[in-house]
């Protein structure tokens, strides 16, 4: 099946990419499945939109895509961000598949930057847009050094990393792309999601796939599989908490973004999962703004 | 703020049909045609085309119009529809040897075989705007001479005769690296760095070329031969037996030639840095080969005490596809990640604040 | 090479859309060990290939990626015609040059630890071994532990390799280097990615 332009002088594959391509991707893909948490290479291709913003995501979900999945897509949590727009339309046009902001209906969710509020489950894939794959990038730029340091499971350096902010700041001063270990073997980078989201990747129902286009790595977290925030015995993990519930919803425990509402100091928080919020207001929930922002937003 | 981020799609469309507005212009104003691209602005064209890995002036002229004139996203444009392409295979080596040569120069020799050729170039033009350019004037037809069909001698090959120069090198396999089909592992082998190098930005390898003459990792470079001119591309067909010629590209190539004191893994004699690009393009291949032997250190076994002999800082920055895609993928909203810095930082600022606070309370006694 | 119907018929009737269905359920099955994924194919191997193992390397095997195959393929001619015409692959003349590897015979399957295993640095440069099974149920019960399983999976393929658990164990030990296996039965698979344990003496 080819995808066609008006004007004939160019066609496109079914989700974009060649065949060859999809191969190899697949191949990259069951490899990571099979190594959680280890990168593996993969000749990552020139997509039709820049690299960082998305393109080893776009790439994975082109490649394991078909006719019957339900495709979602959020940045920020959102799936009304200008990017997710953007990929939504790009699969739904190259690939002629549909598409939901609902994350229970979703077959398949790419995303930049946040886990679903909403449990995942069994069947479902979320595939995570990642811009440095490498957890021990920071600490170590050459790809020849870290490449050793996993192979040798030689993970000090993070370690003394975290723990230089321990003693500099009094806690871990990492909130997002916090690095976790999977399966007591690999750190991975989880993204840059915050470190509130962390808890969600372990022994989740859903399979986890992470592509990075730009530094042309593939990984993955298959289900029910562990995967565990890096910390320290007397430093214990934690993860963000907020003073107040969600001022649309009202839901207490999830992750939420702060409005800048007018230029004299006032703000409110409201879920930065979209999706989830409005399920809540459908079902009645309120927050203590739900009215007014309503409005403000029409 | 919470309005701006909802109706993505009306405003993604709004944008890019003002985007369309603004690349056509004053509509009282003739459209540019791709043949114009083309024929006038050939040297965007050929830069498209060789960071854009794909020898096709029209698709690099409907790129550069697409573009607006933005040479990287026209590169970018190209890229993205070269990699859907299939491959049927990979061509034989273009014999430079053979080329129908158009410029030709060395600053090594005075005359050599074949001579010095000028061709079209810049060079001792002065640069004085032309104001005869703003009117369409008629243009002179270009001298000609009769053709010479003898092949010229590379430099190279001079150098060789003597044994002062490296020879051509030992090819590990007979399969030549893509990085665009095989993921990218350093140590590279020399195709794939040459590859990398091709496809690099030319303003990055520019600078990283001229820091090597500024003393960051020195190598004494000679321009030893430029050449631009059409050679054969020739496919090798396994049900036939023998190879094909698909058809000619221009291209052009510059040969480094480099003293050298001699290292435990080297005698003295004459290295090389090699440069080849799409279309005509010296500044490109002149900058190209003179980041080829700078990174060609480990391999000599010279200390590697400058960026441009760093393989994986060079080879990793050199795409400018994904260097701008990187850089401005900062536009994407980060506000999660923010939030959570966010509430770091007060928290610390929150801390500090209590720190402070104590120590002011504390008695002077205490010291 | 001698182009006859046998060699060209049989392939996917839709290769886009066939590939990407194979590949989901090979997906599925190495992301759930031990869990039978059905291939529903249209792909028509000559004999002794099975139609599911067949459908995995349609979908996965190219130019690309050397195949090893076991000797009672290897001599089938309408065999390495079929694979040849429909993949591309080049032939792996040892099981170390292997990207898939595929066996008809499992009493035949050479020592697991010959085949490509990765490298601490590169596990990933490892062999899918594709063993034709009779079916997926019947045999002798593995309990199998490990990521993609929340408590444990019982498998009882047959037959298996000679001395599997053994083998299996000792591929276990090497990780992160190892290999993946997938048993390919004529209508489904199952997957044992190497991080898949075979628990029973921890039960």
């Amino acid at each position: 099946m080819t995808i066609g332009t008006d004007d004939g002088l160019a066609t496109y594959n079914f989700a974009y990419l060649d065949e060859q391509t999809k191969r190899m991707i697949r191949r990259a893909i069951l490899k990571g499945i099979a190594i959680p948490g280890y990168q593996v290479p993969f000749a990552s291709r020139e997509m039709p939109m820049p690299y960082g913003w998305g393109t080893g995501g776009v790439q994975v979900t082109a490649s394991i895509i078909g006719p019957d999945d339900v495709l979602k897509v959020i940045d920020q949590g959102a799936d009304d961000t200008t990017n997710a727009v953007s990929i939504r339309a790009f699969f739904a046009k190259v690939a002629d598949v549909e598409t939901t902001t609902e994350t229970a209906k979703a077959s398949i969710i790419q995303t930049r930057h946040r886990i679903p509020e909403e449990k995942l489950k069994d069947g479902q894939i979320l595939v995570y847009q990642v811009p440095i794959p490498e957890p021990l990038r920071f600490l170590e730029p050459r790809e020849t050094e870290t490449r050793k340091m996993h192979a040798l499971a030689e993970y000090g350096l993070m370690h003394v990393k975290l723990y230089e902010d321990i003693a500099k700041n009094g806690h871990i001063a990492t909130t997002y792309a916090y690095p976790v270990k999977v399966e007591d073997r690999y750190v991975m980078d989880p993204s840059p999601t915050p470190k509130f989201d962390n808890p969600k990747m372990h022994m989740s129902d859903a399979l986890q796939l992470f592509g990075a286009g730009r530094e042309k790595r593939i990984y993955a977290v298959p289900p029910h599989t562990k995967v565990v925030s890096l910390d320290f015995e007397d430093y214990p993990f934690e993860i963000q908490t907020f003073e107040e519930p969600c001022a649309m919803c009202g839901a207490q425990g999830v992750y939420l973004d702060e409005v800048i509402l007018d230029d004299r100091g006032g703000r409110m928080f409201v879920c930065s999962d979209t999706d989830y919020c409005e399920k809540r207001r459908e079902d009645g929930h309120r927050g203590h703004l739900a009215g007014d922002a309503m409005e403000a937003a029409e | 703020m919470y309005v701006a981020v909802k109706g993505g799609e009306a405003a993604i469309r709004n944008a890019h049909r003002l985007l369309a507005d603004r690349r056509r212009g004053d509509r009282s104003v003739p459209a540019l045609t791709l043949e114009q691209i083309v024929e006038q602005l050939a040297l965007a064209c050929d830069r498209v085309m060789a960071e854009g890995s794909v020898h096709d002036r029209d698709l690099a002229a409907l790129a550069i119009k697409q573009a607006r004139g933005d040479l990287i996203e026209a590169i970018f444009l190209l890229r993205a529809y070269r990699t859907t392409l299939p491959r049927f295979g990979y061509s034989e080596p273009v014999d430079t040897a053979k080329m129908q040569v158009e410029r030709r120069i060395s600053a090594t020799y005075k005359d050599l075989p074949g001579g010095q050729m000028l061709g079209p170039t810049f060079d001792y033009t002065h640069r004085l705007l032309d104001p005869s350019l703003a009117r369409d004037e008629t243009v002179d037809e270009p001298e000609r001479r009769d053709g010479d069909d003898t092949p010229a001698m590379r430099v190279s090959d001079i150098l060789a005769e003597e044994g002062l120069i490296e020879a051509d090198g030992e090819v590990d396999s007979e399969e030549v690296g893509d990085l665009t089909r095989t993921p990218m592992e350093f140590p590279m082998a020399r195709d794939t760095r040459l590859q990398a190098l091709a496809r690099g930005d030319e303003g990055f390898l520019l600078a990283l070329g001229y820091s090597t003459q500024r003393g960051y990792a020195r190598s004494h470079p000679f321009a030893g031969e430029i050449r631009i001119g059409e050679v054969d591309v020739e496919f090798h067909v396994p049900e036939l037996g023998f190879a094909i010629t698909l058809g000619r590209i221009r291209v052009t190539e510059c040969q480094m030639v480099n003293q050298f004191q001699g290292s435990a893994k080297a005698p003295p004699q004459f290295t090389r840095g090699y440069g080849l690009v799409f279309g005509q393009s010296e500044r490109k291949a002149m900058a190209m080969a003179l980041c080829d032997r700078a990174l060609r250190a480990a391999e000599l076994g010279e200390d590697i005490v400058a960026p441009a002999q760093d393989e994986e800082f060079v080879i990793s920055h050199s795409d400018n596809v994904q260097a701008t895609g990187f850089v401005e993928h900062l536009k994407l909203p980060h506000y999660v990640d923010f939030q959570a810095e966010l509430d770091l930082v007060r928290r610390m600022r929150g801390e500090h604040t209590r720190r402070r606070d104590t120590q002011d309370n504390m008695p002077e006694a205490a010291e | 090479m001698a182009v006859t119907g046998q060699v060209v018929e049989g392939g996917f009737g839709d290769p886009v859309f066939a590939s990407q269905s194979v590949f989901r359920a090979v997906m599925d099955a190495m992301a759930r060990p031990g869990t039978v994924q059905a291939i529903a194919t249209d792909a028509m191997p000559p004999a002794p290939l099975n139609a599911a193992a067949a459908a995995v390397v349609l979908a996965l095997a190219d130019s690309d990626t050397p195949l090893w195959l076991d000797a009672e393929l290897a001599k089938s001619e309408a065999v390495r015609g079929w694979l040849a015409f429909h993949t591309g692959a080049p032939l792996a003349g040892t099981p170390s040059d292997a990207v898939f590897a595929l066996a008809a015979n499992p009493a035949a399957v050479p020592p697991l630890t010959g085949f490509a295993l990765g490298t601490q640095e590169y596990p990933d440069r490892s062999t899918t071994l594709i063993v034709q099974v009779e079916s997926l149920t019947g045999g002798p019960v593995l309990t199998l532990t490990g990521p993609g399983i929340e408590t444990t999976q019982a498998i009882a393929p047959r037959p298996l390799p000679g001395h599997f658990e053994v083998q299996w164990r000792e591929i276990n030990g090497l990780y992160p280097r190892g290999l993946d296996l997938i048993l390919a039965a004529p209508d489904a698979v199952i997957c044992l990615p190497r991080t898949a344990r075979i628990g029973n003496e921890e039960l």
